[in-house]
């Protein structure tokens, strides 16, 4: 049972949230001229490390805004948590070629 | 009322207070204070269950959780409970117990021929069995089903009730022993915000069983209660007694399962059965103590063989005697404590077997002096007795104590006393994720590296001394709430007076006898799982090397007890016959629950009516005075069918779909999904989530609608109107309303934060009456009289508002029927006045409530999908025939792009499709398979399946639609579906809309 703090509201228990697997994937601007491969990875591909991950969670029990956390797979420690819009803290953004 | 094991004196019980209970039907009498453990042994029954594997006699090994052999079914009917320890079970009057695993009776068992033959039973027998032919181990399996078993389960509902209940604090205490009492006392006393819980009846932990500590110069329970007296004063602290932490899982939250009225026999009405704590704590102090290990040795498991610990515990805190005269057998000086308090009781103590060569120190000293014979450097070669211990022949072992050297020699006993030091209790800080850390000299496992925020204080953390145990107490909990920034208040540590512990621990793992081990006897590791030192041995020449592996082969440890005897001994045992040390060897993990817990407390109030909420419309109480069927649909109740005197299902729905085409018809559809879509990007938002185009769509116009995911495949249909420029009403299908807004929220928050659109869920805001069929209008026309009807001024997919019945309403001219249909909307609190004056001012033109099989069956008729049932996540409104609705000039929607893949246009891909049989009454059963060409038995190819089948009256015929590969194509085709012993001819017909294919009828 993780303990999630929601931007808006403050820590709860994970009970009150959903999951949406990784943050940070925009959907592209035009999917028409997307390649398959393109499009797949888009929709399809995840990364799934050992260690920290920047991932999307909602509030669903509580003010059902989505937001992000950066949370380790391995400890399940929470790291961060943050706004749609913004930015994993430099020092441990866990995005591919950011660390 | 005799209790020929009990002294006359002494103890925690309550001698005023006599309690009768009845054991295999036979009533015996202890004291209020008693467990049922010690009163059974008050009366001098040891035998208390037949071994899991062997049937062997066993007895009561323990006096706490740790207990592996003393398992009862407790009560009976639904309110029996299987597999409870007798040692954790309080006396009450009128208690029933039955011990479990034996049959016919406890004292003449034909299980036991298992023993003779426990050739049948190595190490492995599963696995071994399994790997066998199939046809063999039904066999087995029939036998030892009837000869295993572990108690049985209550046949009817429980009873009782259960709740659950979240709580915070900044420290919780996980037991209550001395180390435990002062970290709570010392944190309370600071200001924390405590929770301190223990599993026994009363608070001290293993104080409760010594008479030889003195805290303060008084007795340790006065200490004791001061400490407790002094945390119930304070208001922060909760004290909960009977209250097992039985997990400890991610950030600091932990389970508690409180019994609260177990210890009654009976419930009382103002509480539940139990409850199960979930606590979010700042911080954790484990308080847990330690667990005695047995010995092991030849024929260990005989009824009388005790931990030392128990053994002692029984005679100081309830005043009884497990044996006139027992032997102790140890390897450290806390056995001798054993000795000399049952000395002290009366027991004519037969001598104590120590492993130690030169065993010194005042403890040691006193029994001498006691007179008590002292064996040193002795071994146990094994014990004597069949249901109950008689003797023990003890020997001079090697100086490496690998062997015996000289005879042996019988002493007679009626009790054997082992003490093999304690094992630390590192369950829950196991549970946390702590990693184990193994003292070689000690030879026990102790807490290491943390993982969550707690500290490991007294016998968890290795402590002996009541003392240090203390200190160790206030010190943890000072700095715990001293870094939660509270103002420590620190009490002062006692005086401590227990005997002090000389030389340490001698530990042999197997102790030598006669003969090696598994050549006679049998020299017991695990005794709930039956699983001997023969069988770890075994499995280590079979090729096992990681405990994991061991523990599966051999099921050492697996028990509802968890191994909490036998872990480390079996570890040690692997170990010392690989030549590696028990790191090598590995930990074990531990899970939750720390005891067997029940599914109740889990449960909780989530049971029966309260497991999952029940959703009923504004109607649901004139569906159910007049005669409704109902069916789930989601979490709603909705009428299925109404059933006219003596009806059977097929003549209602058939009455109610005929009704619905040539006269009037009424369904109740509140439990469509309804969307409040508003701001100025609503209708381009609609555009992005639906495949065909709404920015054109007038003000007061309806439009159906289809959703896709992105991947192409339909996840969702209803019609959506536009109330205003920005302003639209969206409904989704009843079992989708919430996935859909969840969803639509999604895209607005992390997609497009830019655009203004607000959702609101307006399902239940809305009553819906949906009345159908040529006289609706009519029917409409006598209750609404400021909207005109006419086709010209209220056409089809156009939407109202007006007054109907006296309510204000929206009317929308909507038709999942074919029919001429209307919709008319009310706010839900005047949904049954709505439905009551439709019925009074259609009664005249034969209005006929219809329930969703009905629904089904007209929808189907016109060749309407469901979705959910037409589709199943893998459809695409391409294979559904429905091209005409996805926009080629839109840039991009929603699954545009997942539809452009080549794979999702192969002209081989399931498509729907209608299906006539051949014989126009036989209905297919849904999910039925389609084939193309007949075997005489399976498998052959399959084309797909049907998704909907009914009988039609409309059409006076069956009809059905399916998902066949190159459906489109097949036109004409004769297929066929296999059913169960026979085979139905089936032919492709010409699209999916079996009735009024022109649409005539829509406009009355
Ligand atoms: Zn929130």
């Amino acid at each position: 049972m993780l303990l999630i703090t929601c931007p808006y509201c403050g820590p709860r228990d994970d009970a009150e949230f959903s999951y949406g697997n990784q943050a940070h994937i925009a959907r592209p601007v035009d999917p028409s001229v997307c390649s398959d491969q393109e499009w797949a990875e888009y929709l399809y591909y995840r990364d799934n490390p050992k260690g920290p991950f920047a991932e999307r969670w909602m509030h669903a029990a509580g003010c059902r805004r989505w937001f992000h956390v950066v949370r380790d797979t391995n400890t399940h420690a929470i790291l961060q948590t943050y706004k749609v819009g913004e930015w994993p803290d430099p020092a441990i953004d866990p995005r591919e070629g950011t660390s | 009322m005799s209790q020929p094991n009990r002294l006359a004196t002494g103890g925690r019980i309550d001698r005023g207070r006599p309690l009768a209970f009845r054991f295999d039907g036979r009533t015996l009498h202890g004291y209020a204070g008693d467990t049922l453990a010690s009163a059974l042994l008050a009366n001098g029954v040891h035998l208390v269950g037949r071994s899991f594997k062997y049937h062997r006699p066993r007895g009561i090994l323990g006096l706490g959780a740790e207990e592996p052999n003393a398992l009862i079914q407790l009560g009976r009917g639904n309110r029996t409970e299987p597999n409870l320890r007798a040692t954790q079970i309080e006396l009450f009057d009128g208690l029933d117990a039955q011990s479990q695993n034996r049959w016919p009776c406890l004292r003449f068992d034909v299980g036991a021929v298992n023993s003779a033959f426990h050739r049948l039973f190595p190490a492995g027998f599963y696995y071994k069995t399994f790997m066998w032919p199939p046809a063999l181990w039904k066999t087995y399996e029939e036998v030892i089903r009837n000869a295993a078993g572990l108690g049985k389960a209550p046949e009817g509902p429980d009873p009782d009730r259960y709740e659950r209940m979240h709580a915070h604090c900044d420290v919780l205490v996980c037991g209550g022993g001395p180390a435990g009492l002062a970290a709570a006392l010392a944190a309370g006393r600071s200001g924390a915000r405590v929770i301190l819980a223990d599993e026994q009846s009363e608070f001290g932990g293993s104080l409760l069983g010594e008479a030889d500590v003195a805290i303060g110069g008084s007795p340790a329970t006065d200490w004791v209660a001061e400490v407790v007296a002094e945390l119930e004063s304070m208001p922060d602290v909760t004290l909960l007694r009977r209250a097992t932490v039985n997990g400890y899982y991610d950030h600091n939250y932990l389970t508690v399962a409180e019994r609260v009225t177990d210890h009654l026999g009976v419930g009382l009405p103002t509480v539940p059965r139990q409850r199960l704590w979930k606590i979010r704590a700042k911080r954790v102090i484990l308080a847990t103590g330690a667990i005695e290990r047995p010995l092991v040795f030849r024929d260990n498991d005989r009824p009388g063989v005790m931990l030392s610990s128990a053994m002692r515990g029984y005679a100081v805190r309830y005043g009884v005697l497990a044996g006139d005269r027992p032997l102790i057998v140890t390897g450290n000086d806390d056995g001798y404590r054993t000795a000399l308090a049952l000395a002290d009781r009366h027991a004519r103590v037969a001598g104590i077997v120590d492993l130690r060569a030169e065993p010194e120190g005042p403890l040691v000293e006193a029994a001498r002096d006691r007179g008590i014979e002292v064996f040193a450097g002795h071994s146990v070669a094994g014990a004597h007795g069949g249901r109950r211990v008689e003797a023990a022949e003890i020997a001079f072992m090697t100086r490496d104590g690998s062997g015996i050297t000289g005879g042996t020699r019988t002493i007679e006993c009626d009790a054997i006393a082992m003490a093999g030091g304690f094992n630390p209790t590192v369950h829950l800080f196991s549970q946390s994720r702590g990693k184990l850390r193994w003292d070689e000299e000690r030879a026990i496992f102790l807490p290491g590296t943390s993982h969550e925020a707690e500290v490991s204080v007294g016998g968890c953390a290795g402590t002996e001394s009541v003392a240090q145990a203390i200190k160790d107490g206030i010190r943890a909990a000072v700095e715990q709430v001293r870094d939660l920034g509270h103002t420590v208040r620190q009490p002062a540590a006692p005086a401590v007076e227990e005997p002090g512990q000389g030389a340490g621990n001698r530990v042999i793992w197997m102790l030598p006898s006669t003969a090696p081990v598994g050549r006679k006897g049998k020299h017991f590791v695990d005794f709930q799982n039956d699983v001997t030192a023969a069988d770890v041995m075994l499995a280590t020449r079979e090729g096992y090397r990681s405990i994991e592996h061991v523990k599966r082969y051999t099921t050492t440890g697996m028990g509802t007890d968890q191994g909490k005897t036998s872990n480390v001994n079996a570890l040690a045992i692997v170990g010392q016959t690989l030549g590696v040390d028990v790191p090598a060897v590995g930990t074990t993990t531990f899970r939750p629950p720390y005891t067997p817990t029940t599914i109740g407390a889990y449960g909780g109030r989530d049971v029966g009516r309260l497991f999952a909420p029940v959703r009923t419309t504004a109607m649901d109480s004139w569906h159910r005075a007049n005669g409704a069927r109902f069916e789930h649909v989601a979490d709603w109740m909705r009428a299925y069918y109404y059933p006219k005197d003596g009806e059977s299902f097929r003549q209602a729905v058939d009455r109610e779909v005929t009704a619905a085409r040539q006269g009037v018809g009424v369904l109740d559809a509140s439990t469509l999904g309804k969307i409040d879509v508003r701001g100025k990007d609503s209708a381009e938002f609609l555009n992005r989530v639906y495949t065909n185009a709404w920015a054109k769509l007038g003000v007061g116009r309806c439009r159906y609608g289809l959703m896709l995911k992105e991947d192409g495949m339909v996840m969702d249909d209803g019609v959506t109107t536009r109330l205003a420029d920005d302003h639209f009403h969206m409904t989704t299908t009843t079992g989708g309303a919430a996935r859909v807004l969840n969803w639509l929220e999604e895209y607005l928050q992390t997609e497009w934060p830019e655009m203004d659109v607000r959702l609101t869920s307006v399902t239940e805001q809305w009553a819906v009456a949906s009345i159908c069929g040529p006289k609706s209008r009519e029917l409409l026309g006598r209750i609404c009289t400021d909207i005109d009807l006419s086709n010209d001024a209220f056409p089809f997919m156009a939407m109202q508002e007006g007054t109907v019945a006296g309510i204000p309403a929206r009317v929308f001219r909507i038709s999942f029927t074919g029919e001429l249909s209307y919709e008319i909307n009310v706010p839900t609190r005047y949904g049954l006045a709505l439905w009551e004056a439709v019925m009074a001012a259609g009664a005249d033109l034969g209005i006929t409530p219809y329930g969703t099989e009905a629904m089904h069956v007209l929808r189907a008729e016109k060749g309407f999908i469901i979705v959910g049932q037409d589709t199943d996540g893998s459809v695409t409104p391409l294979d559904l025939g429905m091209d005409w609705i996805v926009s080629k000039q839109k840039p991009d929607f929603i699954g545009k792009r997942g539809m452009a893949r080549p794979d999702l246009s192969k002209p081989d891909r399931k498509q729907l499709v209608g299906l006539y049989t051949k014989d126009p009454n036989e209905v297919l059963p849904e999910g039925a398979q389609v084939v193309e060409t007949l075997k005489p038995k399976p498998p052959m190819a399959m084309l797909g399946h049907v998704t909907s089948s009914y009988y039609s009256p409309s059409v006076g015929r069956s009809i059905a639609m399916a998902l066949i590969k190159g459906g489109h194509a097949r036109k004409g085709q004769t297929l066929h579906v296999p059913l169960e012993g026979r085979t139905v001819e089936v032919t492709v017909t010409d699209g999916t809309v079996f009735f009024d294919p022109e649409g005539s009828r829509r406009d009355g």
